[in-house]
């Protein structure tokens, strides 16, 4: 212990086997760079792709016709079911994320969290399948059996969402409101709501972002419908995006091909400004929360 | 403890009323209420607030505080002090139940608020909280407008008529409305923290409780701020009644009527918070009878 394992007074080169690890940790860095960026090339890869095929589908006809011209239907039938799932599940996955962050003790809010990623683990066709045996077996297809199961895939996105956004609301804030001797409820609805109204905002679009584009359940729930007219009956199965995609690829016609791409596009736009939009919103109301 | 009466049920449930909101005016008395303490209560020749008897606190496993017993006369500022980590803060957070949402808190002992148990099973800690108010260590305004941050509990707690006056004597009594009377709209976290302090005690002075705790309130702010939240305490002296904690001695000798010791107390085992000395204020800075008392006013703590 007396003596120092190194001279001081050496020349502060590398000594001993310093060469063989930076060389590895120069390996290591390079590897962990690669792999980020294979992420962002995958990524914009894709983008390119659904971008060079499907702008030369896009026209002010395309989006305001129905079939064989345009997919108009196809837009409004999506944002009603999304619409109708987004009623469905922001309420009941804002009051979950209230129970766990205000009211629960220890151990069921972490039985709560671990149900609500259990649930956003499901695979999208067993919740499909699901909803397919609770409403359309012995009955119809139909724009509602559509949005239950889109409800069921937001709403653990909305209450862990809203969830981490409640729990970056200060204490203090809470104490202040116990102090005064108001009621729990009084205080989530008076002071914790409004200061996480923002991030509860965000996880609900990009919930929407998540469930718009989700087809798998879509398949099943709501795939016979007529794409060439508007429908708004969501009793009955009514266009929508995903499918209409999924058909359009199936088909053996070159011109079902480029719409398809056309209508990816259009997809694939509403996700990516719904997903950067919300971050940014989010990024400016944990701003605000925090400082 | 619990009252037996003709409401309960065979199964043994609850009272009905420990479940309902309490008017104000009257704790539920039966359940908490001691008799023979009254000539007690006069033992100071003041009228006392808290009655504390022999009060331990425990978090989980972990005890704070131990064995505390003393009495917080009626309108008189009473102040707590000593050293870092002995229990002032976990007691004066037991005198309106805010440690009940703190994991594991557990309390022994007694706490009698006008003669009425605290922690009785019938009480309700959103009705203690309504009488006993608290302002904190760090300015927590709400973030919303100067007036919302006084109106808003005003209006849950059904104080809506006169509004506007209610918030205006509460600003005049925190000496902060001529400050803030032409932004009330604008938000409370512009203010600075001196400001926020003094809306915070505003805030808890609007909805008129009984007693006011006050954990630390200008340990966060300069001396000039400081200054002004004191001057503050003597001008709402004789309305309320005051409890603060304090880590400065001259602020307590400034402002309090009686003043408290605590330090650590390790003759059972495992440290533990406790009340070592409590007194006059003059008694306790001039004359204190213990040791330790001593050498920490004197400032020779070791």
């Amino acid at each position: 212990m007396t003596e120092v394992a190194f001279d001081p007074a050496a020349p502060l080169t590398p000594t001993g086997n310093l060469r063989r690890r930076r060389m590895f940790s120069r390996v290591a860095e390079l590897g962990a760079t690669g792999a980020a960026l294979f992420a962002v090339a995958v990524l914009a890869i894709v983008i390119y792709t659904v971008v060079s095929r499907g702008a030369s589908a896009l026209s002010f006809e395309f989006l305001v016709t129905g079939a064989p011209t345009g997919i108009a239907p196809a837009i409004v039938g999506t944002a009603l079911i999304v619409a109708l799932a987004t009623a469905m599940a922001m309420p009941v996955g804002v009051l979950a994320a209230i129970f766990v962050t205000e009211f629960a003790g220890n151990r069921v809010s972490r039985g709560s969290k671990l149900t609500l990623d259990l649930i956003n683990g499901l695979p999208s066709i067993i919740i499909g399948l699901f909803v397919f045996g609770l409403l359309v077996n012995h009955h119809t297809q139909s724009g509602f059996a559509a949005s239950v199961a889109l409800a069921i895939i937001m709403l653990p996105l909305i209450a862990r969402g809203a969830q981490e956004v409640l729990l970056l609301v200060p204490n203090s804030l809470r104490e202040a409101a116990d102090a005064l001797g108001v009621a729990r409820w009084r205080t989530v609805l008076g002071v914790t709501l409004p200061s996480a109204l923002g991030g509860i905002l965000t996880s609900t679009v990009l919930a929407v972002a998540r469930a718009a584009g989700e087809t798998a359940p879509l398949i099943l729930l709501c795939s016979v419908f007529d794409p060439r007219h508007m429908d708004l009956n969501v009793t009955e199965a009514i266009p929508n995006i995903p499918v209409r995609i999924f058909q359009l690829s199936e088909e053996a016609n070159p011109e079902g091909f480029a719409q398809a791409w056309g209508m990816s596009l259009v997809l694939v736009s509403f996700i990516l400004f719904a997903s950067l939009g919300a971050r940014a919103m989010h990024a400016r109301s944990r701003r605000k929360m925090t400082s | 403890m619990s009252q037996r009466d003709s409401t309960q049920g065979p199964g043994g449930a609850l009272p009905v009323s420990s479940r309902v909101r309490i008017q104000s005016g009257s704790l539920p008395h039966p359940a908490g209420t001691v008799a023979g303490n009254g000539a007690a209560r006069r033992e100071l020749g003041l009228e006392s607030v808290f009655e504390v008897s022999d009060v331990s606190v425990f978090y989980g496993a972990k005890k704070a505080l131990s064995g505390v017993s003393l009495r917080i006369p009626r309108s008189r500022i009473t102040a707590l002090i000593g050293p870092s980590g002995c229990g002032k803060s976990t007691f004066i957070r037991s005198l309106n139940r805010m440690n009940d949402s703190v994991p594991a808190f557990r309390l022994e002992g007694q706490v009698l608020y006008h003669g009425h148990d605290l922690y009785a099973s019938n009480v309700d800690e959103v009705e203690v909280r309504r009488r006993i108010g608290m302002v904190f260590q760090k300015p927590n305004p709400f973030p919303k407008s100067i007036y919302d941050n006084i109106a808003w509990a005003l209006r849950n707690l059904g104080l809506k008529h006169d509004l506007d006056d209610r918030v205006e004597r509460a600003l005049r009594a925190a000496a902060l409305w001529d400050e803030v009377k032409d932004r009330l709209k604008s938000s409370a976290l512009g203010l600075s923290g001196g400001q926020q302090q003094r809306l915070c005690i505003a805030r808890a002075i609007a909805i008129e409780p009984d007693v006011l705790l006050l954990d630390e309130p200008a340990s966060a702010l300069d001396p000039i701020a400081t200054a002004s939240i004191e001057d503050l305490m003597h001008s709402l002296k004789g309305r309320f009644t005051i409890v603060i904690v304090t880590h400065n001695m001259q602020q307590a000798a400034r402002v309090a009527d009686r003043t408290a010791f605590f330090g650590l107390d390790a003759s059972s085992g495992e440290p533990a918070g406790t009340l070592i000395e409590y007194a006059d204020t003059e008694t306790i800075f001039n004359r204190p009878a213990d040791p330790r008392t001593r050498d920490y006013v004197t400032g020779r703590f070791g």
